[in-house]
């Protein structure tokens, strides 16, 4: 789960990381008001949406007066911001942080994540701040410094001054660094985070430290003990379509092609994809019904499939295993009645109880096409789809 | 034979008196899975489908001589279950649980180090020596007996490729599922170094998908260290950066884990791989042809 940069910035500052004075706007007046409170002469604003580059899509602003605070608020609240994260179509910004300016000495980047290979929470850092750390890991990964932390005692001081004497942090700021970087990874345990980017992390004229942006990603998984995390979670941000099929316990992500897919099991759904593309047809999504699916479950898959105006066709691909063929049969049936199918359905049934789903399938008397392999059932639909234009 | 476990394996679940826990016990005792215990704490001295409930697994060890458990407890019980197994000194734990946290994860690891318990999973549909035993939630009777392995990160795609093995007339020894979470247990490594010693396993299907490296690794494994035949398949070959394929593991970041990548690897480290899940059998079948009398060896489903 993501959460904007100002969110991140507030509990940042709640567990002793240090970051700019200021706080979030709605509108221009509040920026203005966000603006006078802060003890400052320049001020930064920032357009707030769940998507990073905002900087070079325009979405960060540096004010010189409390008219200009304004200005540069009435001109990013409401305008569709584009960056290489957002897609072609961009995302409205309906949020502002203003913050105090700083006097940037040096940029720096550092990074909390999940490394798979460790099997630990690795601290990453770079003396390369503010340029896009894939590409600095890329083109010079002698600078990138990695400390691995042992869940046992957390990260130690010396790994987070070690750390920052690597990445060249002036001597007389190591010791906030290493501050900063402790205080961050008890973030990182206490929230259940996943991701935690710093980018950049600076150093000022006076010798302070600070965190001037905020990249904080939460681990799903982990939601159910972190209540105060999951009210900062922003519908606007996300695909309506996904919302409502995570309310189902269904795994979706919009795609934009024709062919709806309804599968279970993560790896299945990939592959089904994968076939699709093969045999020169587009998945319109990837979905996963899960392991524990009901017929209501079902329903809401078809639904969610239907509520994208692009699908022309959909497939459903089951290999039982907990799932139960007959269950997901009894729940394609009722879900087409339910909801009306007018496009081709081509449904591979293999599995657990698959004889009894192939037979609730077949007394249906619905015009349902059975395949007996996803090679089959892919080509099917592709051509079904195609017949239909 | 086969790897990890066989027809004498004594099992234990936990987390037994859960209803999807009852459905595959009942599953499993069918198979003739020997599940000799069940572990709910503050149940035990019950008895659930003729099999006796205990409230740790310490006790249901002690009593039943159970080495392997099964975890079907929910997932914010799920790393404490397991610890306890590996407290336990069982030989090894299969957590079928999804969406556990994976700072719990990193905790258990952690804890594992050192330890003799196997971890297999979490997030994965268990292990199944055909004919033998069948510890998880794969539906056995695609499974029939033989010597080919086969290895995956994911559940559904192991069934396909197995169900692929045995209408084509071969069958398996030991089908493992590894789990689609970043920190897992068992990785491909340590099933294809079980498959390269167990004797009556002749060839490995191994099954990943994007992600992290660990196909990467294991297939440089292969080329140094295995003398049996391999072969592959990667899901997600379409799927778009940065979106996650349901699998809290599958998701391709910083230009790392892509399918390309592995595919590439895997070939150049002698893995033939399936272009779609619906070839994985038959890629099997063409590779072991290349092997004099294999493909006859293994041809063992009537």
């Amino acid at each position: 789960m993501n959460i904007h940069e100002y969110q991140g910035k507030e509990i940042f500052r709640s567990m002793g990381v240090n970051v700019p004075d200021g706080s979030v706007a709605y509108t221009p007046k509040e920026a203005v008001e966000v603006a006078k409170g802060l003890n400052s002469d320049v001020y930064v604003v920032k357009a707030q949406i769940h998507a990073g580059g905002r900087g070079k899509a325009g979405g960060v602003k540096i004010a010189k007066n409390l008219d200009e605070v304004k200005q540069y608020a009435d001109e990013l609240l409401g305008k569709v911001l584009v960056t290489p994260q957002t897609g072609p179509e961009g995302k409205e910004v309906k949020r502002l942080l203003v913050e105090e300016g700083c006097d940037i000495q040096n940029e720096y980047y550092i990074g909390f994540v999940i490394d798979r290979a460790t099997d630990s929470v690795v601290l990453m850092g770079s003396e390369e701040g503010g340029t896009e750390i894939e590409e600095v890991a890329a083109e010079t990964p002698e600078k990138i410094f990695k400390e691995e932390i042992d869940p046992v005692v957390g990260l130690m001081p010396y790994q987070a001054k070690r750390l920052a004497f690597n990445i060249n942090i002036p001597n007389e700021s190591v010791n906030k660094a290493a501050k900063l970087m402790l205080s961050l990874y008890n973030v990182f345990v206490e929230k259940d985070a996943s991701i935690i980017e710093i980018n950049p992390l600076v150093t000022t004229g006076d010798g302070d430290v600070l965190a001037l942006d905020a990249k904080v990603n939460f681990d799903s998984n982990a939601l159910f003990r972190q209540k105060g995390v999951v009210e900062l979670r922003d519908l606007d941000e996300e695909d309506p379509k996904e919302i409502q099929a995570s309310k189902y316990d269904l795994s979706y992500v919009a795609l934009d092609g024709n062919i709806g897919c309804m599968v279970n099991g993560a790896g299945l759904a990939m592959a089904t994809m994968d076939t699709i593309n093969h045999f020169g047809g587009k998945p319109a999504n990837f979905l996963d019904v899960g392991g524990g699916a009901t017929a209501e479950k079902v329903t809401e898959a078809f639904k969610i499939i239907l509520g994208d105006e692009g699908v022309k066709g959909i497939f459903v691909n089951i290999f039982g295993g907990i799932m139960k063929c007959d269950i997901i049969a009894q729940g394609v049936v009722e879900a087409v009645e339910n909801v009306g199918l007018e496009i081709p359905l081509v449904v591979r049934l293999e599995g657990t109880n698959v004889d009894e789903g192939k037979k609730i399938l077949k007394e249906s008397g619905l015009d349902i096409t059975p395949a007996t392999t996803m090679a089959e059932g892919a080509q099917k639909i592709i051509a079904a789809v195609g017949e239909n234009k | 034979m086969g790897v990890f476990i066989d027809k004498d394996t004594k099992v234990l679940v936990q987390g037994i008196t859960g209803s999807t826990a009852l459905f595959h016990t009942e599953q499993m005792l069918e198979y003739g899975t020997k599940i000799v215990a069940g572990v709910t704490p503050g149940k035990g001295g019950q008895e659930v489908q003729g099999v006796p409930v205990f409230n740790t697994v310490e006790e249901a060890k002690k009593e039943t001589g159970a080495t392997v458990s099964v975890i079907y407890v929910p997932a914010p019980f799920a790393a404490d279950a397991i610890i306890e197994s590996a407290d336990a000194e069982l030989d090894l734990v299969i957590c079928i649980t999804e969406h556990i946290p994976v700072l719990d994860m990193v905790k258990v690891k952690r804890y594992l180090e050192g330890k003799k318990t196997r971890l297999v999973g979490p997030n994965c549909p268990g292990v199944i020596t055909a004919d033998e035993c069948k510890i998880g939630i794969m539906p056995g009777y695609i499974h029939k007996k033989g010597h080919v392995g086969v290895v995956s990160r994911s559940g559904t795609l192991t069934y396909e490729a197995v169900h692929q093995l045995t209408e084509a007339g071969i069958g398996q020894t030991t089908a493992v599922g590894i789990g689609g979470d970043p920190i897992n247990g068992t990785d491909f490594i340590d099933a294809l170094s079980a498959f390269n010693e167990d004797p009556e396993t002749e060839a490995v299907v191994m099954i990943g998908e994007i992600g992290g490296t660990a196909e990467e690794e294991a297939a440089e494994w292969v080329k140094e260290n295995m003398n049996k035949p391999v072969v592959g398949f990667i899901g997600g070959v379409t799927a778009p950066p940065g979106k996650r394929m349901g699998h809290a593991g599958a998701i391709i970041s910083g230009g790392k884990g892509t399918a390309d990548e592995k595919i590439k690897t895997m070939n150049a480290c002698g893995i033939e791989t399936a272009d779609t899940p619906s070839e994985i059998g038959q890629t099997l079948i063409d590779r072991i042809k290349k092997v004099d009398g294999l493909y006859e060896k293994c041809l063992t489903v009537k």
